[in-house]
């Protein structure tokens, strides 16, 4: 098999606050993984400990044949990365973005230039390429963010919350060139919060929390393997003491939010025929998903 | 497994792509850039020079104005210096965010704080030779040893680049640096002899002001311009690169602790 990312035994504190507590990772050539977890669950520090910007209190770690921090140098070079929030220079172009992102990895005028055409294009910014960054849209700036994070034709990229903050049409879009990227042989590691992105996206998954991987699989060994195939929500101001006095006899599980029950079910026929005698009940049958998962996992409680 | 932050730093020639990408930067508004560089020194020599000087005699063995000059040259190059690298380098590393764009690429914070260096010491470079046409255009002074001037602004522009990034690397935000300019920058300029001799101070002031590295930069910079060769012009220039070096690895271990923990 083809690893081009390992972590063993990773750890990391803050003032005696454990960040990344006894990580181990494995990613194979070609494959896109998805790090989910709630905000604060440690994805961004974990990222930051992969690329050897910040060291590890314990741990091994090898990024395509390097061993990180020792030798992150050389694995950087092989490695493109779409930070979380926006970087790129403001006082310059588009095309002067890339320019100088490239000189950086030590590539030649020449050779940059060989390669903004296919970027812009990739991009879908060919008719930017002499706007000035702060008169990009948001969208847009993502877009080049990702070009600038492929001007040293990498093998893998680092994308950390590629599309917080985008409307549903860049997110399409951004999702669109992921794929096409995949295609092409690049292994992709990103970390999101948002459930349908992973589902799309992702060949592989691991749920982290509190610093440690709490699951990791498939999306749908993730779903097989933590959760009930059937969900019921059960909305209405009496859906809440219905919960207390019915719920348990028809759902192997269920949890109350709010004015909603989320009912889990191997066979969901007898729940329903249950509400049907509840006309004041209103409700939602549908299949289980990631994001049922995810809250399974990791609680229903904010993080702030 | 744990790398030291205190370190020795490490050199490499990843540091040119960011000067190049600053020089870049600064091409973009070059106009208003010289002219600041060249108005400021014009208006201290020729309102102070010779407005003041009109109502002195000599100073120091020389008309005020060539008095005045060689230290406006110092504290042009002084201030060319800090301004890059507290202002310009704390939006660069906190406000842009491009050290963090930049550390995702081969380039590590040893390089970076290096460049900031090399790039405020390159702005002082440009200021100190601003002012040294304005000297040779007002006709100030026809010494050959003027030339001495241009590493001269180098060398003041390493030594405070080095110092203000010391402040940048503890900086909360753009309000701090008033305590640096008030508390440090102001009372240099004072003590240090760039409008009055040093000799005109206090003993206890002069003995402050024999430590401090702007009187350094000024011992080397007058003489020169009366076309003398500067007494102790080896020991000014250990001291100004003294400082130089140590405010470059004082800062490069608070960045560590700042950025890289």
């Amino acid at each position: 098999m083809n690893t081009v990312l390992s972590a063993r035994n990773l750890r990391k504190s803050y003032g005696g606050q454990m960040v990344v507590d006894g990580l181990n990772l494995s990613i194979r050539r070609g494959e896109c993984f998805g790090l989910l977890g709630p905000n604060g669950a440690g994805k961004t520090t974990t990222l930051r400990l992969l690329l050897g910007l910040i060291e590890p209190d314990e741990g091994e770690l090898q990024l395509l044949d390097h061993a990180v921090p020792e030798e992150a140098r050389g694995a950087r070079l092989r490695v493109g990365v779409v930070p979380q929030m926006d970087n790129l220079d403001p006082d310059f172009t588009v095309a002067e973005n890339l320019l100088v992102y490239g000189r950086y990895f030590g590539m030649s005028d020449k050779a940059i230039e060989a390669r903004l055409p296919e970027l812009l294009e990739f991009a879908n910014l060919t008719h930017k390429r002499d706007a000035r960054v702060p008169t990009l849209s948001g969208g847009m700036k993502r877009r080049l963010t990702l070009a600038r994070a492929l001007v040293n034709d990498p093998e893998v990229i680092f994308l950390d919350e590629p599309t917080t903050g985008l409307d549903p049409q860049a997110r399409h879009l951004i999702w669109q060139r992921l794929r096409e990227l995949n295609a092409r042989g690049k292994t992709l590691l990103l970390t999101t919060h948002f459930m349908d992105e992973a589902e799309r996206l992702c060949h592989r998954l691991a749920v982290m929390d509190n610093g440690r991987i709490i699951s990791e699989g498939s999306p749908r060994e993730l779903i097989e393997r933590n959760i009930e195939p059937q969900v019921v929500e059960v909305f209405g101001g009496h859906a809440a003491a219905w919960a207390q006095s019915h719920a348990a006899q028809h759902a192997q599980r269920f949890e109350v939010s709010g004015e909603t029950v989320f009912c889990y079910v191997q066979d969901a026929q007898p729940l329903l025929r249950e509400l049907q005698q509840h006309p004041q009940l209103r409700y939602l049958h549908r299949p289980a998903n990631l994001e049922d998962v995810f809250l399974k996992l990791t609680g229903r409680e904010m993080r702030e | 497994m744990k790398t030291n932050i205190y370190a020795l730093p490490r050199f490499s020639l990843r540091f040119v792509p960011i000067w190049r990408r600053n020089f870049m930067v600064w091409k973009k508004m070059a106009g208003s850039s010289i002219l600041g560089h060249l108005a400021d020194p014009v208006i201290y020599m020729l309102g102070l020079g010779y407005g003041l000087g009109g109502m002195l005699p000599e100073v120091g063995g020389m008309p005020y104005i060539a008095f005045l000059a060689a230290g406006t040259v110092c504290y042009s190059t002084m201030n060319s210096a800090s301004f890059e690298a507290l202002y310009s380098g704390f939006a660069r590393m906190h406000e842009q965010r491009t050290w963090e764009a930049i550390l995702n690429t081969p380039i590590t914070l040893d390089d970076i704080v290096f460049s900031e260096i090399v790039w405020a010491a390159s702005k002082s470079l440009l200021s100190g030779l601003a002012v040294l046409a304005v000297i040779w255009l007002l006709g100030l002074s026809h010494s050959p040893l003027t030339l001495w001037l241009i590493p001269l602004s180098l060398l003041v522009g390493l030594c405070f680049a080095s110092l203000g990034l010391i402040m940048t690397s503890i900086a909360p935000g753009y309000d701090f640096f008033m305590y640096y300019f008030t508390l440090v920058i102001t009372p240099m300029v004072l003590l240090c002899g760039v409008f009055f001799p040093v000799d005109q101070l206090p003993p206890l002031l002069q003995t402050v002001s024999s430590i401090l590295p702007l009187t350094h930069a000024i011992n080397l910079a007058r003489p020169l311009l009366n076309d003398v060769i500067p007494a102790h012009f080896l020991w000014h220039a250990a001291v100004l690169l003294g400082y130089a070096l140590v405010g470059f690895y004082v800062s490069l271990v608070l960045f560590r602790r700042r950025l890289s923990q």
